[in-house]
């Protein structure tokens, strides 16, 4: 093979003293498409907000495009080295037309003024390479997502870049848009041009990638040749690693023998969920996996009314309810801990007390309207204790405490209400090591009380340490279910070959 | 936690000095944060009193800057409960405006006239709740409903007088405009306007600090989303906060209704609205939402009349007077965002 075009040797990344990169090394060659696998947090965007110049490496690194050294500073740093991204969110002015945006940051002018002819002429054959079926004076609003892709590599060809990296792009792209895509990326790859696709999708992966290296944990794995790219091994790659036995559940075999409390039937949004169902039983730990984008927050969101279902049924103990509003849901005893507790949960200028008791105020009022306020400090007090939450009162606001302390006030409003199932998003994001343990001792306790269980969470060590089921979701769809038996432990290598739909190519 | 050294008592105790300092210090903050601008208050009255040769402090001047801050103190409380939500009621003095013009067009009539003061009351409710509605069911921006209505309502109040001065020297309860409330005869008593002034005060305190509905008021004005999530009905919230602003601007309206047995739809209430959320701004409420109290309220509105009053006092020409309201307004909006880093948001 040639020279590479691009070389990172032993580039690392830390913030704030943790590692997110240690010495990964990535070659890559002009005329293929390198495809980057990894977990959810294995270091993926780090490396290539690296690239891109977002990010400072930390020194010690080496990056060389073409054999030479180089160092990329700032966004401009990394188009100057030849490379463009494509995230995942587009990043195109919507309310501009094609060619401004393809041009932006380098306007043509003629003596001080745009000249729009100029830069409408200068697009056009790009776009016509591409197989565009839009103008140049095209507002990017009224473009499709898969139209505004194109948009986003006309721009980096534009930019003469040799290096395109895309960031999962066919996330929000139909069928027929993907199958556009991947016709584009090998014609580009056939002009000579170094892809780097980044995908969840084995599929995609089979299917266009030359090589694949995979990241775990901030670290390389390994790279793989087009011939020995097998799922079953990518995905040994993948996960990998030991189960501590930090997950101190207490695995009851009758687990999921009680009666069913949670039944969703059929759900959809029309977007992101496509005809969902799943059974919750009393004192059942279940586990929702999946990959970034399978739509299990929405699943959920949709359950407790916080997004417009258009098809589904919900029954709660055999009963059909309708709900709603996530007001609704927590009056009928289904209650939601949100994945983003800063920006959906909590108020975070307000007491902790007044963040423990929101959900309840109501029902302890006084004439049913007056603040009882010595059962409101009774009650922040006795949570306080049992859920060890670590401030100075419970008067102190609850932006002021640890991630750890602030996921323990959340989660005793929505104990406070005495829930009959208890819906977790990612319990344990950004909490420290000690609460972490500690929420799942309080998950525990709820379940042999008899509480029904769901939990979202995208950390498999976590899911198989403390679930009795796991339910996997991928585009939408509930692709499997995984029982824990006597017999037979649940493996990440199982569920993440749901989640990435390997058990369809592999069968 | 204690280290649990050698002696663990003396470290201990060294450990609970240093949370009683912590508390110390929080409380002191917290104290810094409650008394707001009151010292501002207090120096500006103590600084008019010098300047203008002790003619600030005389029972008479204090009758009268009471008697100034009332009606504007009235519109801040609803304003406040507006702001608490992160919104905004433009419409105040429009409002004020129409009520007052609707309360005196109906204590001419012989058989109903008694009834002017609940129909100026209610006249400002039924505005304000149509401004919520607006925002909280079809979700539209604050800012823009209001600004809406505060031309829309102008143009009510003018059409309800036929565009002319309503007068009417005989209206009922005009002793809530003039008269004063007698505590010891002779020496203390206080003007009815400022009676009501204080009640509205009182009402929105409890409402705000002891009820449920106060403790959502400033969840959805926290964080609106959460607020959703939790389970809080923010469209009734939202109903509820603009309902109590047209309220009280109905209320505002009465009162200058029978403080002046007259009205003009065109100049009544012009940019009151702007002396209320200058008021409210000062007062240590936060303009995106969730912070605040009503006593913060009460000072700001306290601070405004003062500087009015103590202006004139002095001999500041009427049109410096205009130039240093303005930078006051600007200095509270800095000393918010000021405020507000401190804060837990960020």
């Amino acid at each position: 093979m040639n020279d590479p075009i691009l070389e990172m040797r032993g580039v690392s990344k830390s913030f704030f003293g943790i590692k997110a990169l240690r010495a990964v090394d990535l070659t890559v060659y002009a005329g293929e498409v390198h495809a980057l696998m990894g977990e959810n947090g294995a270091g993926k965007s780090t490396l290539m907000k690296i690239l891109s110049g977002a990010y400072r490496p930390d020194p010690g690194g080496e990056i060389r495009i073409e054999g030479k050294p180089v160092r990329i500073e700032g966004p401009l740093g990394g188009r100057a080295a030849g490379i463009s991204i494509i995230y995942q969110e587009l990043s195109l002015a919507p309310n501009l037309s094609v060619a401004e945006n393809i041009y932006l940051g380098r306007e043509v002018s003629r003596s001080g003024f745009l000249a729009r002819g100029d830069m409408r002429v200068g697009v056009g054959p790009i776009l016509e390479r591409l197989g565009a079926d839009f103008t140049p004076s095209t507002l990017v609003a009224h473009l499709s997502m898969g139209q505004r892709q194109l948009v986003e590599i006309a721009r980096a060809l534009h930019a003469r870049s040799k290096i395109l990296i895309m960031d999962e792009p066919t996330t929000a792209l139909s069928a027929g848009e993907s199958e556009r895509l991947f016709a584009l990326v090998r014609q580009l790859r056939a002009e000579g041009l170094a892809i780097i696709y980044i995908s969840h999708r084995m599929d995609e992966v089979y299917a266009l990638g030359d090589r694949v290296t995979v990241l775990r944990d901030g670290r390389l794995v390994g790279s793989l040749d087009k011939s020995d790219i097998r799922a079953d091994s990518i995905v040994r790659m993948m996960v990998g690693r030991d189960v501590s036995s930090f997950y101190k559940k207490d695995h009851d075999p009758e687990a999921g023998k009680g009666h069913p409390v949670l039944t969703a039937t059929d759900m959809s949004d029309g977007q992101r969920v496509k005809g969902c169902s799943l059974t919750v039983h009393a004192g059942e730990v279940v586990g929702l996996a999946g990959l970034i984008g399978a739509g299990r927050t929405e699943l959920a969101h949709l359950i407790i009314g916080a997004a417009p279902k258009i098809s589904g049924r919900v029954e709660l103990e055999g009963c059909p309810i309708d709900i709603r509003t996530p007001g609704e849901a927590l009056e009928v005893g289904i209650a939601y801990l949100t994945e983003d507790r800063k920006a959906l949960g909590l108020f975070l200028d307000m007491s902790c007390q007044d963040n423990i008791n929101l959900a309840v105020l109501g029902r302890d009022a006084k004439l049913g309207w007056f603040l009882d306020r010595d059962k409101a400090r009774e009650r922040a007090d006795r949570a306080f204790a049992g859920l060890s939450i670590r401030a100075a009162n419970a008067g102190v606001p609850a932006g002021g405490l640890s991630g750890g302390n602030q996921q323990k006030v959340l989660l005793s409003r929505l104990l406070a209400i005495g829930p009959k199932v208890l819906i977790l998003d990612e319990p344990t994001r950004g909490v420290d090591v000690g609460a972490k343990s500690e929420i799942y001792s309080i998950i525990d306790n709820l379940a042999k009380a008899g509480t029904a269980i769901l939990i979202i969470s995208s950390d498999l060590p976590e899911i198989i340490g403390i679930c009795d089921r796991v339910i996997v979701m991928r585009l939408g769809h509930v692709e499997g279910e995984i029982r824990r038996t006597a017999t037979q432990p649940l493996t990440e290598e199982d569920i993440m070959a749901l989640a990435t739909g390997m058990e369809h190519l592999d069968a | 936690m204690p280290d649990q050294g050698s002696s663990p008592a003396k470290a201990a105790t060294a450990n609970g000095l240093a949370a009683a300092q912590e508390t110390k210090r929080q409380r002191v903050r917290l104290l810094i944060q409650a008394a707001g601008m009151l010292p501002v208050l207090l120096l500006l009255c103590a600084g008019f009193h010098y300047l203008s040769d002790g003619r600030f402090f005389t029972g008479q001047n204090l009758g009268i800057v009471l008697q100034q801050a009332a009606v504007n103190t009235v519109l801040a409380a609803g304003m406040t409960f507006v702001i608490l939500t992160g919104g905004i009621d433009l419409s105040v003095g429009s409002i004020l405006a129409a009520s007052a013009m609707a309360g005196l067009t109906l204590s001419k009539l012989p058989e109903l006239g008694a009834l002017w003061l609940p129909a100026a009351v209610l006249t400002g409710l039924g505005f304000g709740v149509v401004n919520g509605a607006l925002i909280a069911l079809l979700r539209l921006p604050p800012f823009i409903v209001t600004l809406g209505s505060l031309t829309a309502v102008r143009g009510l109040a003018r059409l309800l007088g036929a565009d002319t001065t309503v007068f009417n020297p005989s209206i009922p309860y005009a002793f809530i405009g003039n008269g004063s409330l007698t505590l010891i005869p002779g020496v203390i008593s206080i003007p009815w306007l400022s009676v009501i002034a204080l009640l509205v005060i009182l009402v929105s305190w409890l409402v705000l600090r002891r009820t449920v509905l106060g403790v959502h008021i400033y969840a959805v004005g926290g964080n609106e989303s959460a607020a959703r999530l939790a389970g809080i009905k923010v469209w009734a919230v939202l109903i509820f906060v603009y309902g109590v602003s047209g309220l009280f601007a109905g209320l505002g309206g009465a009162m200058q209704a029978a403080r002046l047995y007259a009205a003009n739809g065109l100049q009544l209430g012009q940019s009151y609205e702007l002396d209320a959320i200058t008021a409210v701004i000062l007062g240590g409420t936060s303009f995106v939402g969730g912070i605040g109290s009503i006593w913060g309220t009460l000072v700001g509105a306290l601070i405004i009349a003062v500087l009015s009053n103590g202006l004139i006092l002095v001999g500041v020409s009427d049109i410096w007077q205009y130039v240093i309201k303005g930078l006051v307004i600007i200095g509270a909006v800095a000393l918010d965002r000021y405020r507000l880093q401190g804060s837990a948001r960020t």
